[in-house]
């Protein structure tokens, strides 16, 4: 179907994303940061929906609101609330982050002027009803070798995981 | 308002289209609120006969007073928790505690956008259906967790901790049952298979066969080790370890009460009918009516055809021979009007869907929901018979039996689709 009253799903969807990554840093009970987290990723997922690309929404839903943000809540659990609320928060990092983010702000001002010369005038055609089989045609095709070294790096990062959790296996 | 009109007008005329496809916001808004309140009649139906079937499982009545048999128990209920105090915990965090029953809440209805109930009949059809389903599903242990956590409580957040690692690390075992049904979607003459609900329902038929009896026992045992991690998704017993009355109070719900607990309650039913139409749509040919191709002739299509109006007329024998048996007091003589009149209107529909026209269009959502509903009644069943699991046991089961089960399923199911055109078609 055609799509509708694009620009405004578009502003709508940033602005939440903006106000959740803006929340997630400036809270100081860190579930509540977890859930603005939350958020700010469920609107990328929509974002990428606006995009025509459902998969790469639905994996966005699984893989970073399902199944990380509950590990990421198990983690906060442990951790003592009631101290963390009461500390005062800081940032030994401030230059690095100044200089980070002058970077970035200058990539999207250059972008924002030069767009025009970088992007491609027409929109691509959309793929959206075999979204999904052109992604796994390009995947296990194209690109296998990248893929396979992914998932060997997840595999190291399990094997890290667990031989750092246990000493004694 | 002609214009209104013709707008409306433009989607019957459609063919093969479900409304989102189709792009008509009217239709999907009729059917956001078709699916919307046959999902809360159904979970209202649903407490009813949970109630009255655990009751006959254990040689008691069950609810018997409010209205013939019971069978207004569940307004009763409804009414008692829109009256009842709504409390909150002083030491609650209260903005979280509030949001938690809506977040359980949207994941729960919001999957029903992608359900097929007929190859029309769906509210939207997605390239990604499956994928969207489970992803959604999963957003409700997000509600469960904020609830427990929320509460400030000890039961609520262990049963809050328990649910969701339960929920995780079934999920894994699903996804693989899943799987192995998808890549049975592919085996057609272009190799390429499907995650969309409907073309997954369209695949069985296009194969002649429901995935639960390909490749036997593969399909079988797939939908089997769906049938468990869906019990456990849902906090269902025998893995209702969330909610152990005898260890948690009511687990992550403890704290909550009047509507932010029904809300809870209507959701847990929600969830139960979404991953139950899950499995139908993905192993038992969803809106697909039984013996798609050994009985398909036009006699067979027939005779199918007039199931729906006889199980209603069914229901309605029952009412007539149900409200001839009540007692002869007249304090029961409302009830036994009550009763016949509900008959009478049983019928009624019982007899509309005898009509061709009707039955052609309706006989997809009665097969789909036929379906469902025989899962909903495993659920009850499940609960009357299976003692409670303890932790230890569930996780060994989850990770331990039902993963490489999965997995092994998963690879031979790989190997017998690539193998099978080279042995029995060289």
């Amino acid at each position: 179907m055609a799509p509708v009253a694009t620009p405004f799903f578009f502003y709508l969807l940033s602005g939440i994303m903006l106000i959740g990554g803006i929340l997630v840093i400036t809270r100081k009970n860190p579930v509540h940061s977890a859930l603005a987290l939350i958020v700010t990723l469920l609107a990328q997922a929509s974002i990428y929906l606006m995009l025509y690309a459902p998969f790469v929404a639905g994996v966005q839903i699984i893989l970073y609101a399902g199944g990380i943000m509950v590990l990421f809540l198990f983690v906060i659990m442990l951790v003592s609330i009631d101290r963390s609320v009461r500390e005062r928060q800081f940032n030994s990092q401030w230059v690095a982050g100044i200089i980070a983010a002058t970077a970035l702000g200058g990539l999207f001002i250059a972008v924002y002027t030069k767009g025009r010369d970088i992007f491609p005038e027409h929109a691509l055609p959309v793929v959206e009803n075999d979204n999904t089989q052109k992604i796994a045609t390009m995947l296990y095709g194209q690109y296998m070798f990248a893929f396979e070294i992914a998932s060997l790096l997840l595999l190291v990062a399990i094997i890290g995981a667990v031989v750092m959790a246990k000493k004694r296996i | 308002m002609g214009q209104i009109v013709s707008y409306i007008e433009s989607y019957l005329h459609t063919k093969d289209l479900t409304p989102g496809a189709a792009g008509n916001m009217f239709w999907v808004l009729v059917y956001i609120l078709l699916i919307f309140t046959g999902l809360a009649i159904a979970v209202m139906l649903m407490t009813w006969l949970e109630r009255k079937v655990l009751a006959h499982m254990q040689v008691r009545l069950g609810p018997m007073r409010v209205g013939p048999h019971g069978l207004l128990q569940p307004i009763a209920d409804s009414l008692k928790l829109l009256l009842k105090e709504d409390i909150m915990p002083a030491e609650a965090d209260t903005f979280v505690f509030w949001l938690a029953p809506f977040v359980v809440v949207l994941a729960a209805f919001t999957v029903f956008v992608v359900v097929p109930f007929g190859p029309t009949h769906a509210i939207t059809d997605m390239n990604i259906g499956i994928l969207f389903m489970l992803g959604v599903s999963s957003l409700s242990v997000l509600g469960v967790v904020m609830a427990g956590w929320a509460s400030n409580s000890h039961y609520p957040l262990i049963g809050a901790l328990r649910s969701s690692a339960q929920m995780v690390s079934y999920e894994v075992a699903m996804g693989l049952a899943v799987v192995s049904a998808i890549l049975m979607t592919s085996l057609n003459a272009t190799g390429t298979g499907t995650l969309s609900m409907i073309g997954i329902v369209q695949a069985q038929q296009a194969q002649g066969e429901w995935f639960i009896f390909k490749f036997f026992p593969l399909g079988l045992i797939a939908f089997f080790i769906f049938g468990v991690a869906m019990v456990a998704e849902t906090n269902r017993a025998p893995f209702d370890l969330a909610e152990a009355e005898s260890e948690l109070t009511a687990g992550f719900h403890t704290e909550y009460s009047g509507f932010r607990w029904s809300l809870f309650f209507l959701s847990e039913y929600t969830a139960m009918i979404a991953v139950s139409s899950i499995a139908v749509t993905l192993w038992l040919g969803g809106w697909l009516r039984p013996f798609p191709n050994l009985l398909h002739n036009s006699t067979w299509d027939l005779i199918f055809s007039l199931f729906p109006g006889a199980t209603l007329l069914f229901l309605a024998a029952m009412c007539f021979f149900n409200a001839a048996r009540m007692p002869k007091h007249p304090l029961f003589r409302i009830q036994t009007i009550g009763l016949a009149v509900f008959g009478v209107v049983l019928g009624l529909i019982g007899l509309v869907l005898f009509i061709p026209a009707v039955s052609v269009r309706v006989q997809d959502i009665f097969w789909f929901s036929a379906k469902v509903a025989g899962f909903m009644y495993l659920y009850i069943w499940y609960r009357g018979t299976f003692p409670r699991y303890r932790f230890d046991q569930l996780m060994q089961m989850g990770w331990k039996i039902l993963l490489p089960l999965g997995l092994g399923v998963l690879i031979l199911t790989a190997s017998v689709a690539l193998l099978q055109p080279m042995i029995w078609h060289p």
